[in-house]
């Protein structure tokens, strides 16, 4: 169970394709202009890469390997079209909003990546979840990214004016003020998923009984357990990182 | 720097006692005399745009200094600079709290998140300029007639420049724009007082002549040979602060001769193509910006031979150039 589950959260924080691994930056600055294109976006990508992400990990023993890239490009497509359709008909303030952004979630590299990277070696069930939280970061980013240069520039957020707490900075919403957020969303994210990180290390370490001074929960525990394991597993992960702490 | 035979002799050597805190007390006492000519033409409203201006500059780099938990760098007097720049650039009329936007902007964005004086690859004071000319363009074009005030019977008027892109003719004569007697940003109008300001600097060997004399140049041919006013537009606009005060800026430009010459010259290229063919009346701080981002390759152009190396152009001359 705790594989599903970390398939799923790993996108939201510790692994955010826009944040963490800065993929399909191009349609982040460019939609994220008002929270609700980026939540427009969002959704979409959501939609196409899960989709793309099942087909694929079904397909991924029929499709041959000098020509996966190829093959997954097509399959992306096909949702992306179906997507853009359906934009277009039900939702025609959104696909004026987003434009060409739209139809390019065909090359957006967090799609193509993930289909490289994950559904084409995972089975299904996994890979619908790696698609929904890969997508769910990325459109949680949006709508932040987005809210943020909207209150921000515009004075509104999701289209409601703020009631006129701060004069509008329009800055926000151009194209300056966009890598400007970008920016400082990367260092939060970068922060927040050291300390998440780190404390999952502490929570591993703190049933263990610190070997220096034998008392349990002792902060030097980390470089301690360090120490200890250096000659049995060296290559222990992560026991650096809660050393720091 | 200069042109003597280089002589190396063994310690003890004397500091001739130029350190960053007295290189930025010159350029303060340089900017003086703009700056009374600025509350002379605007009134007191010029004075509280720049004591709003420099005290958010101070307090941000002192606050941002203390958070970043770096060593304190308020004393070298950079922000004062910075902020005197930063006002000199704003018009009479802008509302205080965005003066102090900017000054933050200036202050944290384009400095103190790069590393502080010294690794800012652009001008802090221009970073705020453009920040509040893009957020708040309404205030930012309410030009008033000097002598009037700012208050109830403020005069509105077009600068020198926007008189010219609007093609409506001169409208100011040469002489009371030198002594600044039209509209315009608080710092760049007396024409006279930035000149003061900019021998005292040549004097006192802060900067040289070069880079402002290549840059007022280059607008002066260009604009001679597009078929504009030379003269001018050498008194319009920001040209003469930007030239001496900013475009001089020893983190921003590049450090031999052969590089200053060529950011200069593209600081006066781009300036001249903004107003002429751009849609905003002025381009001094975009020019400047712009050859602020690309002064390290032409550092790497324009790096010197080592005596008796064969010429390189470019190719592997950044082997030399890399640190």
């Amino acid at each position: 169970m705790s594989r599903y589950l970390q398939a799923f959260t790993k996108g939201l924080v510790r692994e955010n394709p826009v944040l963490r691994l800065v993929l399909g930056t191009c349609p982040t600055l460019a939609v994220t202009t008002a929270a609700v294109n980026g939540l427009g976006m969002g959704a979409a990508a959501t939609f196409v890469l899960v989709c793309s992400n099942i087909v694929i990990s079904l397909l991924r023993r029929v499709i041959p390997d000098k020509v996966r890239l190829p093959a997954f490009i097509v399959i992306i497509a096909g949702f992306t079209t179906i997507v853009q359709m359906l934009v277009k008909a039900y939702l025609p303030a959104i696909d004026e909003a987003l434009g060409i952004y739209l139809p390019l979630i065909v090359v957006n590299c967090i799609i193509l990546g993930r289909a490289e990277a994950f559904a084409s070696k995972n089975p299904v069930g996994l890979s619908a979840l790696d698609g929904l939280g890969m997508g769910a970061g990325f459109t949680a980013a949006l709508v932040l990214m987005g809210g943020i240069r909207e209150f921000l520039g515009n004075g509104t957020l999701f289209g409601w004016p703020e009631g006129g707490l701060i004069p509008p900075i329009t800055i926000f919403v151009l194209p300056a003020g966009g890598f400007f957020v970008f920016g400082m969303l990367i260092w939060l994210t970068n922060r927040l998923s050291k300390k998440l990180e780190g404390d999952a290390n502490r929570k591993e370490l703190s049933g263990k009984v610190c070997a220096a001074c034998g008392e349990a929960g002792c902060p030097h525990a980390a470089a301690c357990a360090l120490a200890a394991n250096e000659a049995a597993d060296p290559e222990k992960p992560g026991v650096e990182e809660a050393a720091d702490q | 720097m200069e042109k003597s035979k280089l002589t190396v002799v063994s310690s003890p050597h004397l500091h001739c006692g130029m350190d960053t805190p007295n290189i930025m007390l010159d350029v303060i006492i340089a900017l003086m005399p703009a700056a009374a000519a600025s509350v002379w033409l605007f009134g007191w409203r010029a004075a509280a745009v720049i004591a709003v201006s420099v005290g958010s500059c101070v307090a941000a780099e002192f606050l941002s200094r203390l958070v970043m938990k770096r060593p304190q760098t308020v004393g070298d007097l950079s922000a004062v600079v910075t902020g005197l720049l930063l006002a000199f650039n704003l018009p009479a009329t802008i509302p205080l709290w965005q003066a102090a936007l900017g000054g933050v902007a200036a202050i944290v964005v384009a400095k103190q998140m790069f590393g502080g004086l010294g690794h800012n690859f652009v001008n802090p004071a221009l970073i705020g300029r453009i920040v509040i000319m893009a957020s708040f363009p309404d205030e930012m074009n309410n030009w008033v007639l000097p002598f009037h005030g700012t208050g109830a019977d403020a005069v509105s008027a077009a600068t020198p420049l926007a008189n010219m892109a609007a093609g409506d003719g001169a409208g100011y004569g040469l002489f009371e724009m030198f002594v600044g007697m039209r509209p315009g940003c608080l710092g760049e109008t007396c024409v006279a007082a930035l000149l003061l300001g900019g021998i005292y600097l040549v004097l006192r060997r802060v900067i040289t002549p070069l880079i402002p004399l290549t840059y007022i140049g280059t607008v002066f041919v260009l604009t001679w040979i597009l078929g504009g006013d030379p003269l001018y537009a050498i008194l319009s606009g920001g040209l003469m602060l930007g030239a001496i005060f900013m475009a001089t800026d020893y983190v921003t430009s590049p450090l031999n001769r052969g590089g200053q010459a060529v950011f200069a010259v593209g600081c006066g290229l781009i300036t001249v193509l903004i107003r002429l063919y751009g849609s905003l009346p002025e381009g001094v701080s975009f020019a400047i910006v712009i050859m602020n981002i690309l002064v390290p390759l032409i550092e790497r152009a324009t790096h010197p031979r080592p005596f008796g190396q064969p010429r390189r152009f470019g190719r592997k001359g950044g082997a030399q150039g890399e640190h």
